[in-house]
Parts: structure tokens; C-alpha cells; sequence
């Protein structure tokens, strides 16, 4: 199939997809264009909200990937920011290593934590990651390996529900506490920082954070269609027919274990992918990124955004997050409040967050236009 | 594992003479073979306990390739978890099942026996509710279910027609577009059932079909389930006398998990074991 059938087949029937895709290329050109007006336009956009909303956009990567295991096959997972810190720390090594001798140090070799811990020599584990390509791979390896040495466990055990989402639980906070050892070799408690450049350019020039924005936006717009092809395939309806009669569709001939484990895997290959985004332009990636609270503000996003529609879920990122900075700003002593509060009400009267409050306005409308109206 | 396997097979005491075999029958893995008195499902020995309470005891059952057989006994008879027993769900603590001569369905897992061909509808009409009948019956259908396959394939004309020849039979081609969700409850028991059809397998197992359906549509499903047997082996397990007196050609009643008697229909009413456990002492 060409690339354009694919495209059209995939979103024929999408139209909040197309809605979110065209702003998704409006905001992708218009932000780096508003950023090259003079300052003291009204409309000009500061590279520091550019780097922002590119925060946001892999935040968004982030919330698809869980509305993936959570929102299409039920797996309530309250780890997956494990998965995205993987892939941060991936790429958080490639950018220590590209630091070389300007360290405060000057070790052309280690990183300036092991050089402060006395550590003669690089880890094993660290070999290799002065690539880029090494380390991209890595990215989408270690969280892909790691989620589906717990998948496997986990759903072939039949682990489910609540037993589940305790254990995805219970791995982050794990690995947060093994990240904040220094032994570990990972920079211990303040992670990896100080990055210099990226691919040969500096991390502190206004055109590599604008190069940077602009890919966030194009690997949002393609993990959207990779997931939206995904949910569309049968393989898609299998996965909805898992979250709603597991039995049933085991005793049509499903293996429903490799299914979940293969949606798990894939979820935590695009988180990682998210965080490999997120570092560069946060500059930072430390334990507290595994912090089991990540994952639930995660799925507060999805929760409020709507599961199951996948744009509903890039709409929950961005708006909390949004949200998010305004408040810690602002009013920084109630954003937790604010947070949980938020989380009930939607839960409440929202089931299907925002997305599903909007089709059901639109329904209503349809309802007093015309007479042809489906139900749902 | 390949040699290890092979020499295994080699090792079987239950093949030993199959060489001698050769030209009257020859066993293909993953056939069923019927070969011996046409018997398709052997259920022997079969004993289940749960916490010291034994669900099955016993059990021996044989179903006849093509036959439509029906199950009855009180509540707690052991109906249900035989059917848990024969698609896998449960494993037997003592006994054997099998399914022909050579499919041992007590050491395979759920999605294995389903595909060998036994379906199985359950006694609560359990469908995919956010799926269309058309993507319900497409779920079902049988085809290569393993991941990969299943995400690049689409449906080609001759499954469409399958789905629609299926859609026919259980008389949802109006609904094909609905939401299993929104069916009626009757309807929801069909669109199972069109599953199971879909499935193409030989062996169903179908647990009260009729529960919650008007008059009508119980006779409908009478006819559908007399309709089905000769092609597939047909076993339900009902309650309601009435409808089983109208389908029954063998009836197997079940008491504490044992089988009390069986027989043709007037057979049963009239053996004075059935009568004392129906009508009490």
C-alpha cells in the first residue's frame, strides 16, 4: 500500500484525528514562525514556551502510549512512567557521554558524578552510548525488554485488575529507589544533567530548541498514526474484545496472554521514545522521574482527556499540563488539591473525559437537528 | 526440543502398533480423528474437587461425532464444570479427556482447544458489547489468530460471505451494524451462537441457550440447534424439560457429578433414579 493510502484508510473514519493532526502541523509551523518575530511583538513566542510545548508534546507521546494498554486493553498500569524515565536515562547517558572534557572535571572520558565518586573506569553499560544511533536504539530497547520480561510474568500468571496496576506499581518505585543509589551508576539522586549538546549542536541555542520542538511534533503525529493503525487493525478489535470479555475471547482461539504482552511492550517502547524527547529539552532526568505519582498524574491525563480515542488522551496531557504550570506557578500550595479534585470529579461525571463530553454535545445538537441521530 | 520431541512421540505406548495401522486409518496431528465407533469426545474418569467438595466425580461421557446430546440435572449436578473441564478452563484432578483418539485436551490451554475446534457458549450470553455483530462475528471467525497475522490481515470476499451466510442463520443481518450492546438478550444468545458458527468448529458445547427468550425465539433456536447437528456434534445443557423434550435425541442427566442415566428421552422420565432425584423421596 502507498504511504497516502495508508494515511487515508487509517484515518478515513477519524475525525477527531484529523481535527488533532491539523493542529498539530498549524501549532508544528506557526510556533517556530512566532518565535522568530522581534521580541517586542505581542505575538512573539519565547523559546522558553517553545521548549514548554515541546514538554508538552511528549508528555502527549506519553498519555498515547498508556491510552494504548489502559484505554483499548484495559490494563490499568500505574508504572508507566518507568517506562519513560528508561528511555529519558537512555538518552540522558547519550548527552552526558557528548559532554566530553568540558566537564568541570575535564575527564575526556567519565562523567563528572563518577569522576566525584572515584570510579577509574566507564561501566560496561555505559559503552556504547557515545553513539547516537546506539543510544536511540537503547531507548526503545530497554523499556521494550524490560516490559515484556514483566509482561510475560504478569499475564501469563493471569495477573489482573487491581493486582496488576499494584505491581506495575510497586516496579517504578522499585526502580526509583535502585536510580537514587550512586552504585548504580547513574548519577544517584540528581540523575544526569548539565548536557552540552546534542548531534554536534548546543543545547543552549534558541535554533536547536526550535529543531527540537519540531521533531517532538512530528513523532507525535507519528505515533499517533502508528497507534491509530494499530487500534484499527483487527488486531485492534481483539485487544477491545480482551478489555471487555477476556474469557470469551480466549475461548474463541485467542492467546489472550501474547496479545496484552504485546500491546504492553509496544506501549513501552513509545514511552520511552517520549522520554527520550523530554530530557534533551528539560535538560534533566533524575530518580524522581520514576516517582510512582508520575504514573498517576499519567493516568489523570488519559482519565480526564478520555480513554480509548487516543486524541483524547494527547488533549488530557497537553490541558493538565498546561493546567499544571499555570497553578505551581500561580498558586503553587493547591496544585495537588486541584489535581485529586480534578481526578474525582472527571471519574464522576466524566467517565469518558472531555472527548466524551464533547461528542455528547454534539449529539445533543444533532439530536434538535435532525431526526437521524445514533445512540451512545 | 525438535529430536527430544520427535523421540518422544516415537515413545508413546499408545502408538506403538500404529504402524500396523497404516492404510485403515493414519492419525495426522492436529485431525481429529473419529475413527473408533465414530466417537469424537471421550470424557473418562473425570473427578473435580473444589475445597474437598467434589463437582465431578467420576464422570465418563461420550459424544458421538455429529450427535446432539443433551444434558440435564439439577443445580450444582456438575453441568458447568464439565463444559470448564472439556474447553480447558479447569484442569481435572484425576481422568482423562479427549478429543478424537489422539488430542489429549487435558494438557492444552483454552485458545488451543478452541482452535482444535471445540466452542463454547456460555450460560450468561457473554459478547464483545462495543463491537458491531459484524466485528463480533469477525472476531470469531476462524482464521490465523496468532498477533502478527492478526495485524496486517483484512477480510477477503469469501470470509465476508461466511460472515454474511452466518449472519443469515442467526438472523441478525438487520443488526449488523449495532452494537452487540444494544441487542436484545435473545439476540445477544444468538450472536454467541453465530460465533461458535464461525469458529467452524466440531464439537459445541452450549450451555442454556434459551434462558430469557420469548416463545418464539426459543422455537427458532430449536430449530437452529437441531439444524446444527450432523455437521457439528451438538451438546447442550439445559434446564427447561419442555424444549429439551423437543431437540432431545439422547438425553445424559448428571447427578453429583456422576452420570445417572442415559437414554433416549421417555427413556430417562421413566427410569426411577431420574424420578427420585427430580421429584425428591
Amino acid at each position: 500500500m502507498k504511504p497516502s493510502g495508508f494515511l487515508l484508510s487509517t484515518l478515513m473514519h477519524d475525525r477527531g484525528g484529523k481535527i488533532f493532526l491539523t493542529l498539530l502541523t498549524i501549532v508544528a509551523v506557526a510556533v517556530p514562525l512566532l518565535n522568530m518575530l522581534p521580541e517586542t511583538s505581542a505575538m512573539h513566542v519565547s523559546t522558553y514556551t517553545v521548549t514548554l510545548l515541546g514538554k508538552y508534546l511528549s508528555f502527549a507521546i506519553l498519555a498515547i502510549a498508556l491510552d494504548l494498554v489502559w484505554g483499548y486493553c484495559g490494563i490499568l498500569s500505574l508504572g508507566h512512567g518507568a517506562f519513560f524515565a528508561l528511555g529519558g536515562y537512555a538518552m540522558g547517558m547519550y548527552l552526558m557521554r557528548q559532554i566530553g572534557d568540558r566537564g568541570v572535571y575535564g575527564d575526556a572520558e567519565l562523567p563528572d558524578f563518577m569522576v566525584f565518586l572515584d570510579w577509574q573506569s566507564l561501566p560496561w553499560y555505559w559503552y556504547g552510548f557515545d553513539q547516537f544511533w546506539f543510544a536511540m536504539l537503547m531507548v526503545m530497547l530497554v523499556p521494550g525488554i524490560l516490559a515484556f520480561l514483566f509482561g510475560w510474568f504478569a499475564f501469563r500468571s493471569r495477573v489482573t485488575g487491581v493486582y496488576l496496576s499494584i505491581i506495575t506499581q510497586a516496579l517504578t518505585y522499585a526502580l526509583m529507589l535502585a536510580f537514587f543509589r550512586n552504585e548504580m551508576g547513574f548519577g544517584g539522586n540528581n540523575g544526569l544533567t548539565d548536557f552540552k549538546d546534542i548531534l554536534g549542536f548546543s543545547l543552549q541555542q534558541d535554533s536547536t530548541r526550535i529543531a527540537l520542538f519540531m521533531v517532538s511534533t512530528l513523532v507525535l503525529a507519528l505515533v499517533y498514526l502508528l497507534a491509530r493503525f494499530v487500534v484499527n487493525s483487527k488486531l485492534g478489535r481483539v485487544v477491545v474484545a480482551v478489555r471487555d470479555a477476556e474469557d470469551r475471547a480466549r475461548f474463541i482461539g485467542y492467546k489472550v496472554e501474547s496479545y496484552k504482552l504485546w500491546v504492553f511492550v509496544l506501549s513501552a517502547v513509545l514511552a520511552g521514545i517520549a522520554g527520550a524527547l523530554y530530557v534533551p529539552q528539560v535538560g534533566i532526568i533524575n530518580p524522581g522521574e520514576f516517582s510512582p505519582l508520575n504514573s498517576i498524574e499519567l493516568v489523570v491525563w488519559v482519565a480526564i482527556g478520555g480513554r480509548g480515542t487516543l486524541y483524547g488522551a494527547v488533549l488530557g496531557a497537553v490541558l493538565v499540563n498546561y493546567a499544571k504550570t499555570y497553578f505551581t506557578g500561580a498558586f503553587p500550595e493547591i496544585w495537588l488539591f486541584a489535581l485529586g479534585a480534578l481526578f474525582v470529579l472527571v471519574t464522576i461525571f466524566l467517565p469518558r473525559g472531555l472527548v466524551g463530553l464533547l461528542s455528547k454535545m454534539k449529539n445533543k445538537n444533532n439530536k434538535t437537528g435532525s431526526a437521524h441521530e445514533t445512540t451512545g | 526440543m525438535k529430536p527430544l520431541d520427535k523421540l518422544r512421540d516415537h515413545m508413546r505406548r499408545d502408538r506403538v502398533f500404529d504402524f500396523m495401522a497404516q492404510g485403515r486409518h493414519t492419525t495426522i496431528p492436529g485431525r481429529v480423528d473419529t475413527s473408533h465407533q465414530n466417537t469424537i469426545l471421550y470424557v473418562e474418569g473425570v473427578t473435580v474437587s473444589f475445597d474437598g467438595f467434589k463437582a465431578l466425580n467420576d464422570l465418563n461421557l461420550y459424544i458421538e461425532d455429529g450427535e446432539l446430546r443433551c444434558i440435564i440435572g439439577p443445580n450444582g449436578a456438575g453441568k458447568t464444570t464439565m463444559m470448564d473441564v472439556i474447553t480447558g478452563k479447569t484442569r481435572p484432578d484425576e481422568g482423562t479427556v479427549y478429543f478424537g483418539q489422539t488430542m489429549d485436551l487435558t494438557g492444552m490451554t483454552e485458545y488451543q482447544i478452541a482452535t482444535a475446534g471445540i466452542g463454547r457458549k456460555f450460560q450468561k450470553p457473554t459478547v464483545f458489547p462495543e463491537h458491531s455483530v459484524l466485528e463480533n462475528l469477525e472476531l470469531a471467525m476462524q482464521a490465523d489468530k496468532r498477533v502478527w497475522p492478526t495485524l496486517f490481515t483484512r477480510l477477503n470476499g469469501e470470509q465476508r460471505d461466511r460472515i454474511d451466510e452466518v449472519m443469515d442463520t442467526v438472523m441478525l443481518h438487520d443488526q449488523s451494524t449495532l452494537r452487540a450492546a444494544q441487542l436484545s438478550h435473545g439476540q445477544k444468545q444468538w450472536l454467541e451462537i453465530g460465533m461458535l458458527l464461525m469458529q467452524a468448529p466440531r464439537v459445541l458445547l452450549v450451555d442454556e441457550p434459551i434462558a430469557g427468550m420469548t416463545h418464539q425465539e426459543t422455537e427458532r433456536t430449536a430449530e437452529l440447534l437441531t439444524g446444527l447437528a450432523g455437521q457439528h456434534s451438538v451438546v447442550v445443557v439445559e434446564h427447561d424439560m419442555a424444549f429439551v423434550r423437543s431437540i432431545a435425541r439422547r438425553v445424559t442427566v448428571l447427578h453429583e457429578g456422576h452420570v445417572l442415566a442415559e437414554g433416549s428421552m421417555s427413556d430417562v422420565q421413566n427410569n426411577p433414579k431420574v424420578i427420585e432425584v427430580y421429584l425428591g423421596e
